[in-house]
């Protein structure tokens, strides 16, 4: 980059060289011996996260431009730096993802059909948060850094903080762009968390895009100084390096279930395709930029590692790649059926309690699909009480 | 509402007979008794420590509660209810001070796109029990962004319930019924109102539904006055220069606006036939414009003449020293009432 705030000009932390080298020498040697300990079968299972969330890009891409999808917002380019971020989190820990976090997801267990329900359209989610310690895709840019901070200051209420019991201590993490910082929820959510010392974990992934405008458009200084300027730890790390996502992260949520407050991580990484399928990257970006980082691609430079160390075979490959396909097979075979459960799903969660303004337009909207009369539907919808015809159960006429 | 708002007051200390409290006093002791009941119940908000917020309702909270149970918050109102949402995922149960009316706006965001959908987001499985309340309303002789009435703005946004009080009694029980309730629910204090003194009986039930039923503050046979929150005061003002005229006036404080209590309007204007709407807010696309759309509907063959809003005019909130031209005020409501009875 030739920026100011571009990766030559600060440092960053690597630990596994574009050549997919691991990197020796000085420096780095705390995080190096957070990486020292991972066993062959846990980097597979890194290579393995990072293959299928691509394989999932290019499927849902591919269903978006099918029809399928009303939009869809690839992690191409992005999977080392969200998925050695997740393989550091413990069970326990909760994630806030913006809309792009399928990596994240990915190794979090959340089935890939229901990733795709944002999409498609037939969920505002798609998974119960709860189940899986990921609250679903936020949209509005940067919100969700605020909802980590005040989950991270509930945890610290339940006494879950510095406890010395690793089941126990739990951290947060919220993810976001480049972009967010340039929000306010973003900002605000650095305050709270710096007084309050909130176990979390602000993981911003510099993609160095914010749809068409580059980092120069939002800031002035290395975003990973941000957090300095809060008072909380920061760092850049190379995000196209797995190893380094992963130490760094480990670090950061160390520090955050031993009380020692928030981390702000930068992972310096690289949209490789579109910000939404709606959009087109060859109207603001070079093909040689994309090239650039076409030759730093994350998964190559696990792939080569595993290779160099006689961690990977063909029967490997060959299995994750049967793998692969049949995660396509099913994505193709499955999306297409996602459809809302009744044409009623919509008034079914707009309040937890019963709320009459719903109630009714709900009884209006069952009588009137019903085929009944205006003036008795409107009768009907005061009274609130609705017979459910067989055609409301099914769904309604489509 | 849930089983779970129905909660018997236990405490000998507090089911003494009826004690005389300002209304301000009847909020901080509806706050002390939540906190009292369930510890999940937290306040959070800029000023409301020590100082006991600007208007005092939080006064002596925190030393019975302590600052992790009532927080004075850094001066960031985004942050306060961002962080309230998160909280609330994490089971706690966030009851959010915004200063004044006006400031909510930097909040706007978060109460809107996220406090009010999460619930639905997650179909279900993550509820969203925050209270966000705000002084709000005028008359107070106040500066700029310090007087404003945006009820609509949170009644328009489903997924919020929009509640407020105009009496003490009603603002001890409404702001426990509100911290119980499993949604989001905008509680609108109208400031006013605030050193306004009341009986309040703390061995009254928390579950008598206040956040979906209006009130009959005054029974009458000649004609309808709804109000709310600020407005109740005036209509019952009213309602007694119309006795003394000979015109039976009956006052309905509705106290929720979202929902609102469409039952309770349309049999009290099935029987006086005629219906005037008040609040401090703009009459324009107001609530007033909501209810007299409902009551046309309901009560069509029973009206007398077309249902009337009296409220404010379409403008920024006027400078103080003219704010009592803006606000509705008795003589404004009986000119009101005397086009309604000229039909």
């Amino acid at each position: 980059m030739n920026s100011d705030i571009g990766e030559d000009k600060v440092p960053l932390l690597q630990l596994l060289t574009p050549e997919g080298a691991r990197v020796t020498g000085r420096g780095n040697s705390a995080y190096r011996k957070r990486i020292a300990g991972l066993k062959p079968e846990q980097l597979r299972g890194m290579y393995r996260d990072m293959v299928l969330t691509r394989r999932f890009d290019d499927e849902a891409t591919s269903l978006q431009r099918q029809g399928e999808l009303g939009l869809y917002a690839p992690s191409r380019g992005q999977e080392a730096a969200q998925v050695g971020n997740a393989y550091a989190l413990a069970p326990q820990d909760f994630v806030f993802p913006s809309y792009r976090e399928h990596g994240v997801l990915q190794v979090r267990g959340v089935d890939p059909v229901g990733r795709l329900e944002f999409y498609r359209g037939t969920d505002h989610g798609g998974w119960n948060p709860l189940e899986h310690n990921a609250q679903v895709y936020t949209v509005v840019i940067g919100s969700q850094a605020l909802h980590a901070v005040g989950y991270a200051m509930g945890v610290q209420r339940d006494g879950l903080v510095g406890t010395g019991d690793p089941a126990k201590d739990t951290a947060v993490v919220t993810y976001f762009g480049d972009g967010a910082t340039s929000q306010g929820d973003v900002s605000e959510g650095l305050v709270f968390a710096a007084v309050n010392q909130a176990p979390v974990v602000f993981y911003c992934q510099n993609n160095q895009w914010a749809i068409s405008e580059p980092t120069t458009k939002q800031t002035r200084t290395p975003l990973y100084k941000r957090g300095e300027g809060f008072g909380i730890p920061s760092l850049r790390v190379d995000g196209n390096d797995v190893l380094a996502c992963y130490a760094a992260t480990q670090e950061a949520l160390e520090r955050a279930r031993s009380g020692g407050g928030p981390t702000f991580i930068e992972a310096f990484t690289y949209r490789m395709g579109a910000h939404t399928t709606s959009d087109d990257p060859t109207r603001y970006r070079t093909t040689e930029q994309e090239e650039v980082w076409r030759k730093r691609d994350p998964i190559d430079r696990l792939r080569i590692l595993l290779e160099n160390e006689n961690a990977i075979d063909d029967r490997f490959e060959a299995e994750l790649r049967a793998e692969a396909d049949a995660l396509g097979e099913r994505l193709r075979d499955h999306v297409r059926k996602l459809e809302p459960a009744t044409k009623t799903q919509m008034f079914e969660t707009v309040y937890a309690t019963e709320h009459s303004i719903v109630s009714e337009d709900r009884a209006w909207f069952e009588a009137y699909e019903a085929g009944e009369p205006a003036d008795a539907a409107y009768a009907t919808a005061q009274t609130a009480v609705v017979p459910q015809t067989a055609a409301v159960q099914q769904g309604g006429t489509r | 509402m849930t089983a779970t708002m129905e909660r018997p007051m236990t405490d000998p200390a507090t089911t003494q007979a009826t004690e005389t409290l300002t209304l301000a006093k009847a909020i901080n002791e509806g706050l002390r008794a939540a906190m009292r009941d369930d510890d999940k119940v937290l306040l959070m908000g800029e000023d409301i420590g020590p100082l006991g917020g600007v208007f005092r309702v939080t006064d002596g909270l925190q030393a019975e509660f302590g600052e992790q149970r009532v927080v004075d918050t850094p001066l960031a109102e985004s942050g306060i209810l961002g962080t309230a949402v998160g909280m609330a995922m994490r089971g706690y149960r966030p009851v959010c001070e915004i200063q004044f009316d006006g400031f909510v706006f930097p909040a706007f965001d978060q109460i809107t796109t996220q406090l009010a959908k999460v619930h639905n987001r997650t179909r279900g499985k993550v509820q969203m029990p925050v209270v966000v309340r705000i002084p709000y309303g005028g008359g107070i002789g106040a500066v700029e962004h310090h007087s404003e009435s945006p009820e609509v703005l949170f009644t328009h946004t489903a997924g919020l319930r929009v509640a407020t009080p105009a009496t003490p009694q009603d603002a001890y029980t409404m702001i426990q019924e509100a911290i119980a309730c499993p949604d989001p629910v905008v509680f609108l204090e109208p400031k006013g109102r605030y050193w306004s003194k009341g009986e309040v009986d703390r061995g009254a039930p928390v579950g008598s539904d206040t956040l979906n039923k209006a009130r009959i503050a005054r029974p009458g046979t000649d004609i309808t006055l709804v109000a709310y929150g600020p407005t109740v005061a005036t209509a019952m003002k009213s309602a007694e220069a119309l006795a003394a005229e000979g015109r039976s006036a009956e006052v309905v404080d509705l106290r929720a606006l979202s929902p609102v209590d469409t039952g309770t309007l349309v049999e009290s204007v099935r029987k006086t036939g005629r219906c005037i709407v008040i609040h401090e807010a703009p009459v324009f696309y107001g609530v007033g414009a909501e209810i007299a759309a409902r009551v046309t509907e309901e009560c069509f063959y029973a009206l007398e003449a077309p249902v009337l809003r009296v409220g404010g005019f379409h403008m920024q909130y006027p400078i103080a020293k003219l704010e009592h031209d803006y606000l509705p005020s008795v003589d404004r409501i009986l000119d009101a009432v005397d086009r309604a009875f000229a039909h």
